[in-house]
């Protein structure tokens, strides 16, 4: 079989690249305007008019071959180590062809690598709403590339684009020359280590300490011409791009020929006047917030008790149609149980992600970069940090994922760091039913609901301890980088409503398969642990809760006790019992706390398992079922107020999520940063337990 | 010598330099160079961002990047 071809997707963000993709590979993904948006690596199959396969990359929206971001790095490592698996045999550069002489920069750079590449001229619809003639022809023969007209959104010219991809050369010749007086010492970085291009020796040059594809003995030989002195790398940087700019403009005035308007109204100046005004704009910021989290929780209400009664009835028919064996036994109180405690969190997943991704749509997000960058700073972070925060109510790991657009390493660091301590939705569960606990359900004023505000305070906590940590960390932590923002703001625009629900559909699906089967593992992994208990010791307890209880009414339950206290989870807990003692938490709440670490929501179930409620594994059953023992069962069997509430504390501080720890340490490269993380979280959470629990008690 | 920094909201200027070249690729990158013309949408309070547009862009800078661009007189 022939080789596919593989062709790379470069742009500037906000060229509209993620569009053309979808229409190039008809792999729906999500289009966004805010930078970003497509940081995974994302590739599809496109077929070709020859019968054949292209595979297709989406790289990251990048300004040019000088990266100062890690999206913007990955861009550079692809496009200039020609080992490199992603290495393209071809190049479509996205450019919006109603803002050319900004988009073709990283172009003219691709050129200068004698890089096969096509020239997309995108948003051609656009072109025509604003009256510009385009003479396509003369813009290809200066460039030396193909040039073609297509629309991402409707897939217009895509047919020509594939015709091209299949013919194309390396361009003709190159845009600029490198500097004369560096001629030399681009001749001896080519020789010591074989490069064929002057551009690329240049690039090699400016990044070499940086490049992942050289080896030590490559950089040593390329050191030893480049030097500050020889090779003033930032001058060369600014000059390069003023000439290639100067280059590009007289190019872009000769091809690209503005007409008069019909008396356009500048939209996006308009609502600008609004929505970044320094308070209006603000107020409408936080009213947007609030909408979104008054969504999460009242919306999300009524698709999650309807799922929680299937599952509930889905159990009982189960139980009904089983024999009351092992195997009933691990499909009821196993998978039903911890697939139950996967689908419930759909509804409030999907709803938060619509927010937040329609904010994303419309251009809305870049907004809101803007108008918290300033109170950002103070603690150490940046405007773009917000996202991230707002995000992880959601979910700490796509929040830990966006990340990436923060060029400032310690900025990001310290966002990474402080993102787990803002309450996700895995929390929601745990808080239902720990407020029920210690917070009377009570009025005032008639209408505010004293667990209402108990919640708004534990999301409070968790905001002030990420501010908090954050402010700390940003006197510590030591950089030389200095720190920026250049923020493009798009214009504003309707939602692609398909999109939309593709990117709901994504996310909701990727929790329940990526999350899902940890949860739905742990949740397995705990029924052993509490139905088997070191050989002998499980029929003793149980023989012995027999004679101690002769009433054949109290006698299931009291056997069933003093099975599990036998159990290796029972174990496990009274291990732990002596650490977590002056929290208020006995062995039971122990085991809940271990297997919470798989994911928060677990609590939830494994409390339901280890009070022997495999049945009734809901917030509102398991809390009327924990209420109900209060007097019959006199051995901790319940939660107290103080238990409760240090519990709160714990849940909204520590960091109990083994899929956060896997995310932070791809994104920061090492696991010291994940174990100062959670052995900082553990920490805090333990001491202000603590305290909550002494006082209160 | 006046900078963006000191413009304020609706007024308009054309760039003649940078202060900090280390600083001013990030800026360049996204086309603003010498020759451009810029014109403030909006200032913030205490010395938050600026919000500026030229030719069909806008674009957001803090007021330590603002300050980097010079501005002909």
């Amino acid at each position: 079989m022939e080789k596919e071809l593989q062709i790379a997707l470069v742009g500037n963000p906000n060229a509209g690249k993620s569009s053309l993709f979808n229409r190039m590979t008809g792999l729906n993904q999500r289009v966004g305007n805010f930078p970003g948006i497509t940081v995974d690596k994302k590739t599809g199959k496109m077929p070709l008019p020859n019968g054949g396969k292209a595979q297709v990359l989406d790289l990251p929206g990048t300004y040019s071959l000088y990266p100062t971001s890690l999206d913007e790095r990955i861009v550079l490592n692809v496009l200039t180590n020609r080992q490199h698996p992603d290495f393209p045999d071809l190049v479509v550069y996205v450019a919006d062809v109603t803002n050319l002489g900004r988009h073709l920069l990283l172009l003219t750079q691709l050129v200068d690598l004698q890089l096969p590449v096509v020239l997309a001229l995108n948003m051609m619809d656009l072109a025509e709403k604003a009256n510009l003639t385009i003479h396509q022809d003369r813009l290809s023969l200066q460039l030396g590339i193909p040039v073609i007209k297509v629309n991402g959104r409707t897939g217009a010219g895509l047919e020509q684009l594939k015709i091209a991809a299949l013919q194309t050369q390396k361009p003709r010749q190159p845009f600029t020359q490198p500097p004369p007086d560096m001629a030399h010492l681009i001749q001896e970085v080519q020789a010591r280590i074989g490069l064929a291009h002057t551009y690329e020796a240049l690039l090699t040059a400016h990044h070499f300490r940086n490049f992942p594809h050289l080896t030590e003995a490559q950089r040593a030989k390329i050191a030893q011409v480049v030097t500050p002195e020889t090779f003033p790398s930032i001058k060369l940087q600014v000059e390069e791009t003023i000439e290639r700019f100067g280059k590009i403009e007289r190019l872009v005035h000769q091809t690209i020929i503005p007409n008069p308007l019909k008396g356009e109204q500048d939209l996006t100046t308009r609502l600008d006047n609004l929505l970044t005004h320094p308070l209006y704009g603000l107020a409408i910021f936080f009213g947007l917030l609030f909408l979104m989290f008054q969504a999460v929780f009242a919306w999300a209400e009524y698709p999650m008790n309807l799922i929680d009664q299937g599952m509930g009835a889905l159990k009982s028919s189960v139980d009904a149609l089983l024999p009351d064996t092992f195997w009933a036994s691990l499909i009821t109180d196993g998978i039903i149980t911890g697939i139950g405690g996967v689908v419930i969190f759909v509804p409030q997943i999907a709803i938060l992600t619509a927010f937040i991704a329609l904010l994303e749509e419309i251009g809305y997000m870049s907004r809101a970069v803007f108008l918290s960058d300033h109170l950002m700073r103070r603690f150490g972070l940046n405007g773009r940090s917000m996202v991230s925060l707002v995000s992880g109510a959601a979910c700490a790991i796509p929040a830990i994922m966006a990340t990436r657009t923060i060029g400032n390493w310690k900025e990001r660091l310290i966002t990474v760091f402080v993102t787990p301590f803002i309450s996700c939705s895995a929390r929601i569960p745990v808080y239902t039913v720990l407020i029920a606990f210690a917070v009377p359900a009570k009025y005032y004023l008639g209408w505010i609901n004293l667990q209402g505000l108990t919640i708004l305070g534990l999301y409070l906590l968790g905001l002030f301890a990420a501010l908090g940590s954050a402010y700390v960390l940003q006197l510590i932590l030591k950089t030389e980088e200095k720190s920026y923002l250049v923020l493009e703001m798009p214009q504003y625009r309707m939602p692609h409503w398909q999109n939309l629900g593709l990117t709901v559909w994504e996310k909701v699906r990727a929790f329940v398969l990526e999350a899902g089967k940890v949860i739905l593992l742990i949740s397995v992994v705990l029924w052993a642990l509490a139905s088997f208990g070191p050989p002998g010791q499980m029929e003793a307890a149980a023989k012995r809760a027999r004679a101690n209880h002769p009433n054949p009414q109290t006698q299931e339950t009291a056997v069933a006790a003093a099975q599990l206290e036998a159990s290796f989870a029972g174990q496990m807990g009274k291990l732990m019992e002596p650490v977590i003692a002056p929290l208020g938490f006995d062995w039971k709440i122990g085991i809940a706390l271990v297997t919470s670490f798989a994911a928060r929501e677990v609590f939830v179930a494994s409390i339901a398992t280890i009070y022997g409620m495999g049945e009734e594994a809901d917030e509102q059953t398991v809390l009327q079922s924990l209420k109900n023992r209060k007097g019959a069962d006199g051995q901790m069997g319940v939660f107290s107020p103080a238990t409760a509430a240090s519990l709160l504390v714990f849940y909204v501080l520590a960091m109990q999520c083994m899929s956060t720890l896997a995310v932070v340490k791809r994104e920061t490269g090492s696991w010291k940063w994940p174990m100062l993380q959670l052995g900082y979280m553990t920490a805090l959470a333990y001491l202000l337990s603590l305290l909550t629990y002494q006082i209160l008690q | 010598m006046k900078t963006v920094a000191q413009l304020k909201r609706g007024e308009s200027g054309t760039i003649s330099a940078f202060r900090d070249m280390d600083s001013a690729m990030k800026l360049m990158e996204v086309g603003l160079l010498p020759g451009s013309k810029i014109k403030i949408m909006r200032t913030t309070p205490f010395g938050g961002p600026v919000y500026l547009k030229f030719g069909q862009s806008y674009l957001a800078l803090r007021l330590e990047e603002a300050d980097n661009i010079l501005l002909e007189a």
